[in-house]
């Protein structure tokens, strides 16, 4: 059977891999368009994680209201985690860089998704609810695209509605362009209108709701359950992913599905029994990682398209 | 009205009062997240400030945990200054116990005064070498050296993980039935000790010496050398160096693999000082090196700052490591260390604004026009 073959398989899990890194890569793309950093990623989607589990453990009724309740409520909890950072890098000018770490530092694995996961002792717990595959249109046998594309979680087609979503308010509305102009130059913006701070608040928390769901799909997708720092280095990898995808939408689900694909193959050549050491395979998503943002940052590439130009500046009205 | 001015020049008493009020501020929003999760704030902090401080035997331990955190917090103060962003002395600091472990077993039989040595060198040697890769990536390929770093912090973690768990390597104890069933790594001979100098009642570990060392050679090269000017300089307008004619990319990798170097010594620390052996979880939960990064900004990357401010954390990791259990929730420290932070970060505000509380127009006394807003 054709569908079984290790590249089907490959790239069936790829894809939902990917998924989370996708959710939160579209939301760093939406708060660096604004002109904000948020390098507190892996933070905001840890309590995304953690806080979604919570809430399928805890809300009571149908699969499906349950695990749409723990979507509401990650993407919610981690709004809240970016509201700091909204509060400190826009009204309070500090530091992007800093403020980013200090959120990762406070909410990562060893913070506050630690805290909450032992203070409602969430971890070793089987899932209540998780997102299965469904059986699109009844065509997941088709050969080869049948496990890729019509066999895979809801949230993954969440994620292809909301590519679309996204390029049509940066490129055919009036607020994206209002948004792309923050991003570039927030005085001019400001010139025309625009509030500044109002659009870089919303498109922070945006990212952080977005890296909520990414950080969800890991507690209730990939491995239904709760432990510690359990998206192991995602986030920075969804922020890397920005950067690699020119601050595209279209070009940062190609690259989720590629570094997805870096997983899968970590995992499906280890269930197919390849004898390498487990740690060359978990490995390889980091390295991939550096070696394709030395790519995208050398050679033709070298102008940056795409790059927000006023990109982890502060915007002080007084100080333009 | 609230109105938000520059100071011309910073305020010198806020300087030292807004990390200190940073603490309490932090201290008063732990207890709340502690209230709200059913936890008395009152008696946790008690216990975290006796166990951290103030019951016998408490400071020893204390500096053995500042060790690492006084030079991961050096590490990344050295690398700040210059606007490089080093957030990977968490890996540099596996790789330097990595090396250090690794000489103090091949060295046996070897006299303490040339182990010691060595054990510092080679985690010189290795946290530089992992440091100068996202080092030279930047200089070289401009390629953003936080996620660079950052990612191989992950694979430095694998890779020790790696020498102990999922090879024969030769950091591995294989010598017995029980060592080959649970993989554990060798332990370093007694010679690979290091001395700690006891000072009234308080045993101070070498390696918190060494960083003492690092803090003052750290200042002395920031402020009268040419290669610390020329790292300022670079930090505030890399294009100015470049026209200045500084090489600015060799900086770059040399500031980096000095901060490595920082970070090494204490994985060095770690093995000579507490651990005598390579192990790969008790490193990577104890996350030095990112807390690092607290000490740093928290210190206003001073180097002597970062000594004090190590010390306090120290305590604080040190007692939320010996709580840890039922009562006293893991996850707790990082979170601490979150806030810290964050009212660091708001209190910078004051350093370099000033806030008027200025009453509407019409009632307000004829203020002086800013003259700035008027030129814009």
């Amino acid at each position: 059977m054709i569908n079984n073959t290790i590249l089907v398989v490959i790239a069936a899990s790829a894809i939902s891999y990917g998924t989370p890194l996708l959710f939160a890569a579209l939301g760093e793309l939406l708060a660096e368009r604004s002109g904000v950093l948020n390098l507190g990623v892996e933070g905001m989607m840890l309590i995304g994680a953690v806080s979604g589990f919570w809430a399928v453990q805890t809300v009571g009724g149908p699969g499906w209201v349950v695990l749409l309740a723990a979507v509401v409520v990650a993407a919610l909890a981690a709004a809240a985690t970016s509201l700091i950072h909204a509060v400190l890098t826009i009204s309070l000018r500090a530091s992007q860089i800093v403020s980013g770490l200090a959120l990762t530092i406070f909410a990562g694995a060893s913070g506050l998704s630690s805290y909450i996961g032992h203070v409602a002792s969430l971890g070793g717990k089987p899932a209540r609810h998780e997102f299965d595959a469904i059986n699109v249109l009844g065509l997941q046998d088709t050969p080869v695209i049948g496990p890729i594309l019509f066999h895979q979680n809801a949230l993954t087609y969440v994620s292809w509605v909301l590519v679309v979503l996204t390029l049509l308010y940066l490129y055919r509305t009036r607020p994206g362009l209002h948004l792309r102009a923050v991003g570039e130059s927030p005085a001019t913006a400001d010139a025309m209108g625009v509030n500044v701070t109002a659009y870089r608040y919303v498109h922070v928390m945006i990212g952080g709701a977005l890296a909520g769901i990414g950080g969800a799909f890991f507690s209730l997708a990939i491995t239904p359950g709760w432990l510690d720092g359990m998206t192991s280095g995602a986030g920075w990898i969804a922020i890397a992913l920005v950067i690699f995808a020119f601050w595209r939408p279209e070009l940062a689900l190609v690259g989720a599905y590629l570094f997805g694909a870096f997983s899968s193959l970590a995992f499906t050549l280890q269930a197919r029994q390849v004898h390498l050491p487990p740690e060359v395979f978990a490995s390889l998503p980091y390295l991939m990682t550096v070696i394709v943002l030395v790519l995208v940052s050398t050679g033709w590439a070298r102008q940056r398209l795409g790059a927000p130009a006023s990109l982890g500046v502060p915007y002080v009205r007084e100080e333009r | 009205m609230i109105r938000i001015e520059r100071r011309l020049t910073e305020s010198r008493w806020l300087v030292a009062a807004v990390p200190a009020g940073s603490l309490v501020a932090a201290a008063i929003l732990s207890g709340l997240i502690l209230l709200v999760t059913g936890h008395d704030p009152v008696a946790t902090w008690s216990r975290l400030l006796d166990r951290g401080f103030f019951a016998p035997g408490a400071m020893s331990a204390t500096l053995v945990t500042a060790t690492p955190l006084l030079l991961t917090g050096l590490a990344a103060a050295a690398a700040f200054r210059m606007q490089t962003w080093n957030i990977g002395a968490e890996g540099q600091l596996y790789l330097g116990a990595v090396g250090a472990s690794g000489i103090g077993i091949a060295l046996r039989d070897q006299s303490p005064f040339l182990v010691i040595p060595a054990m510092i060198l080679a985690g010189i040697v290795t946290g530089a070498a992992w440091a100068a890769i996202p080092g030279v990536l930047r200089a070289y390929t401009r390629t953003n050296e936080i996620i660079t770093s950052l990612m191989l912090n992950y694979v430095a973690g694998l890779l020790m993980s790696y020498l102990i768990f999922d090879s024969h390597s030769y950091w591995r104890d294989l010598s017995t039935f029980t060592a080959r069933v649970f993989p554990q790594g060798k332990y370093l001979p007694d010679a690979a000790s290091w001395p700690n100098f006891p000072l009234g009642g308080i045993a101070i570990p070498l390696g918190f010496v060494l960083g003492m060392i690092a803090a003052a050679v750290l200042w002395v090269i920031y402020t009268a050398t040419r290669f610390g000017f020329e790292a300022r300089v670079i930090g505030d307008s890399r294009a100015a160096a470049h026209y200045a004619g500084i090489r600015t990319r060799r900086k770059i990798v040399a500031v980096m693999a000095l901060s490595g170097a920082l970070a090494g010594i204490g994985g060095a620390s770690e093995i000579g000082d507490f651990r005598h052996v390579l192990d790969p979880r008790g490193l990577q939960q104890a996350s030095f090196g990112y807390a690092g990064i607290v000490v740093a900004a928290l210190a206003r990357l001073n180097p002597f700052a970062v000594i004090v401010v190590a010390i306090l954390l120290g305590g604080l990791s040190n007692a939320g490591f010996s709580l840890q259990g039922a009562t006293f929730p893991a996850g707790l420290v990082g979170t601490l260390q979150g806030l810290i932070l964050f009212c660091a970060l708001a209190g910078e505000l004051l350093v370099h604004y000033r806030i008027r509380f200025a009453r509407r127009a019409g009632a307000a006394p004829p203020a002086p026009v800013p003259a700035r807003a008027e030129i814009a």
